[in-house]
């Protein structure tokens, strides 16, 4: 069975971090849907989100492969317990005056903003979970979509747990 | 006081242990040359081979004969881009090598100067881990941390890029004492827990086998191994790289297994009820068709890298750790002193059918031939070297006769490249095992096509006076490519003929080496003889048999009990 998988790790800050952990995917062909990078609090450190997809030995294989390269300090598996994933998506739809209330009307229900505005077209930003943005994009496919640019997936584990900078191990 | 990179570097080689380096010069590390001949001539013996992919492969033979780092110095661009296929031959069998590679200064680093190569970049896949120093200060702690990496947890090559003006730059020198690398923490411990759940299945196998590995070789693990097998009375079979951690004499050794492993070995796989794989990997060649894999078994896997477990094969016990350590445990947790009757006992059945399976097919060849069957080159070096040899080889036929003839009985007396298959590894690795162990025999067991990919190293060997030998079991084709192309591709021969060669004695005389032939079996013992008292290099050109192959044979993705047996 093939399940999509977030998976947070902490690397170094370091040059050439990004093109292993990049190339450690492509070599081994493990899927990539989306990966998000930036610093942490830690200057040393920054924190990277990943969002692959594969049955449960590749998935095992990924893991344990990032925490082979030497400079991940942490990888951890976030949807193996309670997290919280965001995406933010910017979409420019069409929008002729027909069609503007539709538009504006969807932009409400998922609480969504409209960041540019031009005589036949609208820029949407919308931030959500996964669902949210595969849905709103559904919803707005009828307008006719010109262009979406998406940051791609950043999760936190929920509650009290964290994934701390810093640490080695799981 | 402010000592340049160059000096930085050859002082902290010096800390590190290091006497011998293997290498090639050019611009970007002509500094580095300099110091060396002004500053460290006394401290270094510096191999300067005739190709840098050779210093690579000779670095890895030295470190798989001595167990100690092998070290290359070369310069950018294209010395940097030859070092690759020794690279990836060293990452595939978990070798500890360092190259350090010259590169362009660091302000014209991306600018494609003159022999400009992003060698990290190049090199990040076939490399443990790699390195470009920006700043001379850092150089001391990054070589520090690029020998711990290279020679702890799982072994593996270490490039490290040395910009012209790091190099050049002086700033004050310390050597690090230990260093810690925070992300960097392999565990080398047996889980108990683990231990324990292998042991209850260990005291309650009937068809026990150990899979050793090549880990067992760079552990040091080989004497654990021993007792561990010989009092309980398991029988041991071996990978390619595995061959030498466990005697090949002793009756409890089944041989090698796997696409070219002996009919027993590959039949007690297919009929364990026990199997203890230690420090490897289950390869492709090693496992056939996987699913039928050691089927009927529970299987204990201790392997120190987590990525090799649960990779190709789910097992029962996995155990992360350091091979020696995983077998030593055992034994305590085992409480093994002797032999228990009631143990011999309850394998009695299982020896006699290890036993039935020698005897109704072992490892055989036509011994009446006059024609030179390459498997007796094999046997009669075997023989004439009293098995104490080193002996590597290059990639195909020869290979697996090497494997199947020799009898290895000492861990790093075979070096071969098992993981990429590399041809003209053979030669370059004598090199290096020769220059560890000047006093003993160092034999590459080559085919007529391999030894053509580094011949270049004859001026080398000669230059050094490195007594190498080279048996080239010369069969006139791409003889392992040409044994598929005769089972599996209707002998439709596609460019396997490789008759167009040079004549290997002329050759080896026009570098200043000796040259010898055999044509028939009745002169292989002579020529032999001839090479093992030569004081120099020798070629040996056996002329075998063009049509032999290797068996058994498992073919790809077949089980491995369905062997094609001649
Ligand atoms: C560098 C490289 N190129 C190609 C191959 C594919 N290959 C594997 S065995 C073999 C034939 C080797 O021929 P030879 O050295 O004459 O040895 P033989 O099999 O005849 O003993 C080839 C071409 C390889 N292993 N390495």
């Amino acid at each position: 069975m093939e399940n999509r998988k977030v998976i947070s790790a902490i690397v170094e800050n370091k040059p050439g971090v990004l093109a292993r952990v990049a190339g450690m995917f492509s070599g081994r062909s493990f899927n990539i849907d989306s990966l998000s990078v930036a610093p942490t609090m830690n200057p040393d450190l920054s924190q990277m989100t990943i969002v692959t997809h594969g049955n449960e030995a590749v998935f095992e294989q990924i893991i344990k492969q990032l925490r082979k390269l030497i400079n991940i300090s942490k990888v951890q598996d976030l949807t193996r317990g309670d997290y919280v994933d965001r995406e933010l998506v910017l979409v420019k739809v069409k929008a002729t005056s027909v069609k503007r209330g539709e538009a504006l009307r969807i932009v409400e229900i998922f609480r969504a903003r409209i960041v540019d505005v031009a005589t036949d077209n609208l820029t949407i930003e919308v931030t959500g979970s996964q669902g949210k943005i595969e849905a709103m994009l559904e919803l707005l496919s009828s307008l006719g979509i010109l262009e979406v640019v998406r940051t791609g997936t950043v999760a936190i584990p929920r509650g009290r747990k964290v994934s701390r900078t810093g640490d080695t191990g799981d | 006081m402010k000592i340049s990179g160059a000096s930085i570097l050859l002082r902290s080689l010096k800390e590190e242990g290091v006497d011998t380096i293997f290498g090639y010069p050019g611009g970007a590390v002509i500094d580095i040359f300099d110091t060396l001949a002004r500053d460290f001539s006394q401290d270094f013996k510096f191999i300067l081979v005739r190709h840098e992919q050779a210093a690579v492969h000779a670095a890895d033979g030295y470190a798989r004969a001595t167990g100690k780092p092998g070290v290359c110095l070369v310069t950018s661009g294209p010395g940097g881009t030859n070092t690759v296929t020794g690279l990836a031959t060293a990452y595939m069998d978990s070798i500890p090598v360092l190259v350090f590679t010259g590169q362009v200064p660091t302000q014209l680093i991306g600018n494609d100067a003159f022999q400009e190569a992003d060698i990290v970049g190049i090199t990040r896949p076939c490399t443990k881990h790699n390195y470009l120093v920006s700043r001379t200060e850092e150089l001391a702690k990054t070589i520090k941390e690029g020998f711990l990496i290279a020679t702890t947890g799982r072994p593996g090559p270490v490039l490290i890029d040395l910009p012209k003006d790091v190099v050049q730059n002086k700033v004050k020198f310390d050597y690090p004492k230990t260093i810690e690398i925070p992300t960097y923490r392999p565990n080398v411990k047996a889980h108990p827990p683990s231990v324990k759940r292998a042991a209850e299945l260990i005291r309650l196998a009937e068809r026990p086998v150990i899979y050793a590995g090549g880990g067992v070789i760079t552990s040091g693990a080989h004497e654990e191994l021993f007792k561990f097998a010989s009092t309980l009375n398991f029988p041991v079979t071996s990978t390619l790289m595995g061959l030498g951690c466990f005697p090949a004499t002793h009756p409890l050794f089944l041989g090698m297994l796997g696409m070219h492993g002996t009919f027993r070995a590959n039949m007690a796989i297919d009929r364990t009820d026990l199997l203890l794989a230690i420090g490897a990997r289950f390869d492709d060649r090693v496992t056939g068709r996987v699913e039928e894999f050691a089927k009927d078994a529970k299987i204990i896997h201790i392997d120190i890298d987590p990525t090799s477990i649960q990779k190709n094969i789910v097992v029962e016990v996995p155990i992360v750790c350091d091979a020696k350590d995983g077998l030593s445990k055992l034994i305590d947790e085992l409480k093994i002193e002797g032999r228990s009757a009631e143990a011999d006992d309850r394998l009695k059945e299982w020896h006699s059918q290890l036993t039935a399976w020698r005897n109704q097919q072992r490892l055989r060849f036509d011994r009446t031939s006059e024609i030179i069957k390459p498997q007796f080159v094999i046997e009669k070096l075997y023989e004439m070297t009293k098995g104490q040899a080193i002996i590597t080889t290059e990639v195909g036929q020869n290979q697996m006769w090497a494997a199947q003839y020799y009898l290895f009985d000492h861990p790093r007396t075979f070096l071969t490249s098992g993981g990429l298959g590399t041809m003209g590894y053979g030669f370059p690795a004598a090199i290096g095992a020769q220059v560890a162990f000047p006093g003993k025999t160092v034999i590459d067991i080559a085919g007529d096509g391999s030894i053509q990919m580094n011949i270049q190293e004859l001026a080398t060997v000669v230059q050094y006076k490195l007594p190498v030998k080279i048996a080239i079991l010369n069969n006139g084709y791409l003889g392992m490519v040409r044994q598929w192309q005769e089972r599996f591709y209707d002998k439709v021969y596609s460019h396997t003929d490789i008759t167009v060669a040079p004549d290997f004695v002329k050759l080896a005389e026009a570098y200043g080496a000796v040259g010898l032939r055999a044509t028939k079996s009745s002169e292989v013992e002579k020529v032999i003889e001839k090479a093992l008292e030569t004081s120099g290099p020798v070629i040996i050109d056996f002329i075998v048999d063009r049509d032999e192959g290797v068996y058994p044979m498992v073919p790809a993705g077949a089980p491995i009990k369905e062997m094609i047996l001649v």
